[in-house]
């Protein structure tokens, strides 16, 4: 099957004062696949990403989802578009129960699909992650680990085309791990996802390509097996 | 859903069961409590569900007031239409007020509502040929009237006033309970995240800010038909605080929260200027010889320490603290 760009970006420059955070020429990530985006810290993931859900608008370059500029489009137009982003910092509804929490994104899709049932779309999405038993407690009393797969069903109640998880198994235990990887697997059948990673096992299991980012650049770029073998990769994680 | 229903039902029936009970002076108090909770309930939709500080409704209570009263006095409208008016200028000031004061967020949005209600006061009182100022005018007996009720006899004006409530009430409630009530309060919580949930906050800031408005307008509205009387005080800063405590004395974030906090505040500061601060002036003089003729006046003063104490020990105002501890259903 030949790679279908869904989500692309070109000459993308995001500058916060004198620095430059984010300095990207070309980025495409095709329909269908895991891409794993890796990089030491201050590597510039999270703004890169953010860039391309629009978080933040960017200092220069363009952004292109299925064909259509997106540069210019508000945030929330991007997600009802179909690019869903899930916070690093667990950013969950502390006070409304979890059931509240996804049925804010279900009911966005409900609206937007013109039909479907609230209801049916939060309980499936929390079912996903193994929380519907806890669909009533409330959203702040969960362990961490339940308030970032919270955080994952709200991007999966979205029914987005791509998904991006930024550092989604922050703070999860290794048993939580293992399933997560089955669910992300489950996931990408339906939907493209962009998964920013610290944890080198998650990365090797689930990206069939590799985004490197250093001081806001594309360092390298290809399987996993050829990115363990790079030798400015290693460079810059182990210091040169 | 249900129990929300009974519970709403429940408050309106006991205020329809006061109302032959009650002695003429209490009467004409909760007339205007009813009406000042209109107010209130306005004010908790945007404040207590959306998390937005306004400290400018006394243009929106203004808008409504004088917006019924000029037509009634310069183009001698019958109160009904000229209530829808004065609903009608709250709602145009609400639209476009919002559409400037909510590209600000926080310490911002409360400086440019102050800011905008200031302007509104002070334009008040530049025309005081049209609205008499600071002074302001009456509305004859005589005209305030709606499909030959009269107004200002104490029983229909019990009622028109707890018509007005109720109303307010039962859409505050359906509002709160609906979708968009749910991403109202999605946006109190966490205004990023609703955005990348595909909701556009501003316009859910903008409804709320305009159904409150509305609310505001419509309490001007019926104060100045039910008491006959219109004037600039209604439009300063202190009408815009009022609204802020009564609110968080109740709780805000809830439904009845708004009329709780109003009743109580009201007869707190009756009962602080009518007894407790004279009383006080009286003991300081016989005690210490110090005559004291402020302290009687100082009424403010007891509510001052009230809301210091509450801010302090409940934050979450009366029904916010039941909600918590006892009944995690109040909606």
């Amino acid at each position: 099957m030949a790679a279908v760009a869904q989500l692309s970006a070109e000459g993308l420059v995001k500058d916060f004062g004198g620095l430059r955070a984010v300095d990207v020429a070309a980025f495409t990530l095709n329909k269908g696949e895991i891409r794993a985006v890796i990089g030491p810290n201050g590597a510039g993931k999270t703004t890169f990403v953010s860039l391309l859900c629009g978080r933040f608008p960017p200092t220069a370059g363009r952004i292109t989802f299925e064909g259509r500029d997106i540069t210019a489009m508000p945030a929330h137009e991007r997600v009802a578009s179909g690019i869903a982003y899930t916070f690093q910092i667990t950013s969950i509804f502390g006070n409304l129960s979890l059931y509240d929490n996804v049925a804010l994104p279900a009911q966005r899709r409900v609206t937007l699909d013109g039909g479907g049932h609230v209801r049916e779309r939060a309980m499936a999405a929390l079912e996903r992650v193994g929380l519907a038993d806890r669909s009533r407690e409330i959203a702040s009393s969960q362990s961490y680990g339940h308030q970032r797969l919270l955080e994952v069903a709200m991007g999966l109640a979205l029914g987005p085309k791509v998904l991006i998880l930024d550092e989604p198994t922050q703070g999860l235990a290794d048993s939580e791990i293992a399933d997560f990887i089955t669910l992300i697997r489950e996931v990408a059948q339906e939907t493209t996802i962009l998964l920013i990673e610290h944890n080198m096992p998650v990365v090797m299991a689930l990206a069939e390509t590799i985004t490197v980012l250093d001081q806001g650049r594309i360092l390298a770029e290809g399987t996993p097996d050829a990115i363990r073998e790079n030798a400015a990769v290693q460079t810059a994680y182990l210091g040169g | 859903m249900i129990r929300s229903i009974l519970l709403h039902s429940f408050v309106i029936a006991a205020l329809v069961a006061l109302e032959p009970v009650l002695s003429e002076y209490h009467h004409g108090n909760l007339a205007r409590i009813m009406v000042l909770a209109v107010y209130a309930t306005g004010y908790n939709l945007l404040f207590g569900y959306t998390g937005l500080l306004s400290l400018g409704h006394a243009m929106f209570f203004a808008a409504g007031m004088y917006g019924c009263a000029l037509m009634i006095r310069l183009a001698e409208w019958s109160v009904g239409p000229a209530f829808v008016v004065g609903v009608i200028c709250a709602l145009i000031a609400g639209i476009v007020v919002g559409f400037l004061a909510l590209r600000t967020i926080g310490v911002g949005f409360m400086i440019v509502t102050l800011m905008f209600a200031e302007a509104a006061y002070l334009t008040i009182l530049y025309y005081n040929e049209y609205t008499r100022g600071d002074e302001g005018f009456t509305i004859a007996q005589s005209v305030r009237t709606i499909g030959g009720l009269d107004l200002s006899d104490t029983t229909t004006r019990y009622f028109a006033a707890l018509t007005l409530f109720s109303i307010c009430l039962i859409a505050s409630a359906a509002v709160v309970q609906s979708k968009a009530g749910r991403v109202l309060v999605a946006i109190r919580e966490n205004e990023d995240r609703v955005r990348m949930l595909g909701f556009d906050p501003f316009r859910y800031k903008l409804l709320a800010l305009v159904l409150s408005a509305v609310m505001a307008g419509a309490a001007g509205a019926a104060y100045a038909v039910l008491f006959g009387y219109a004037g600039a005080s209604f439009a300063a800063v202190q009408y815009s605080i009022f609204p802020l405590l009564w609110v968080l004395l109740g709780g805000p974030g809830t439904t009845l929260g708004p009329l709780l906090g109003t009743v109580l505040m009201f007869y707190l500061v009756d009962y602080a200027s009518g007894t407790i601060m004279p009383g006080l002036a009286g003991m300081v003089e016989t005690q210490f010889g110090i005559e004291a003729p402020g302290l009687a006046s100082a009424y403010l003063l007891l509510v001052g320490v009230a809301l210091v104490l509450l801010v302090l020990f409940a934050p979450r105002g009366l029904l916010g603290t039941v909600r918590a501890r006892m009944i995690p259903w109040l909606p």
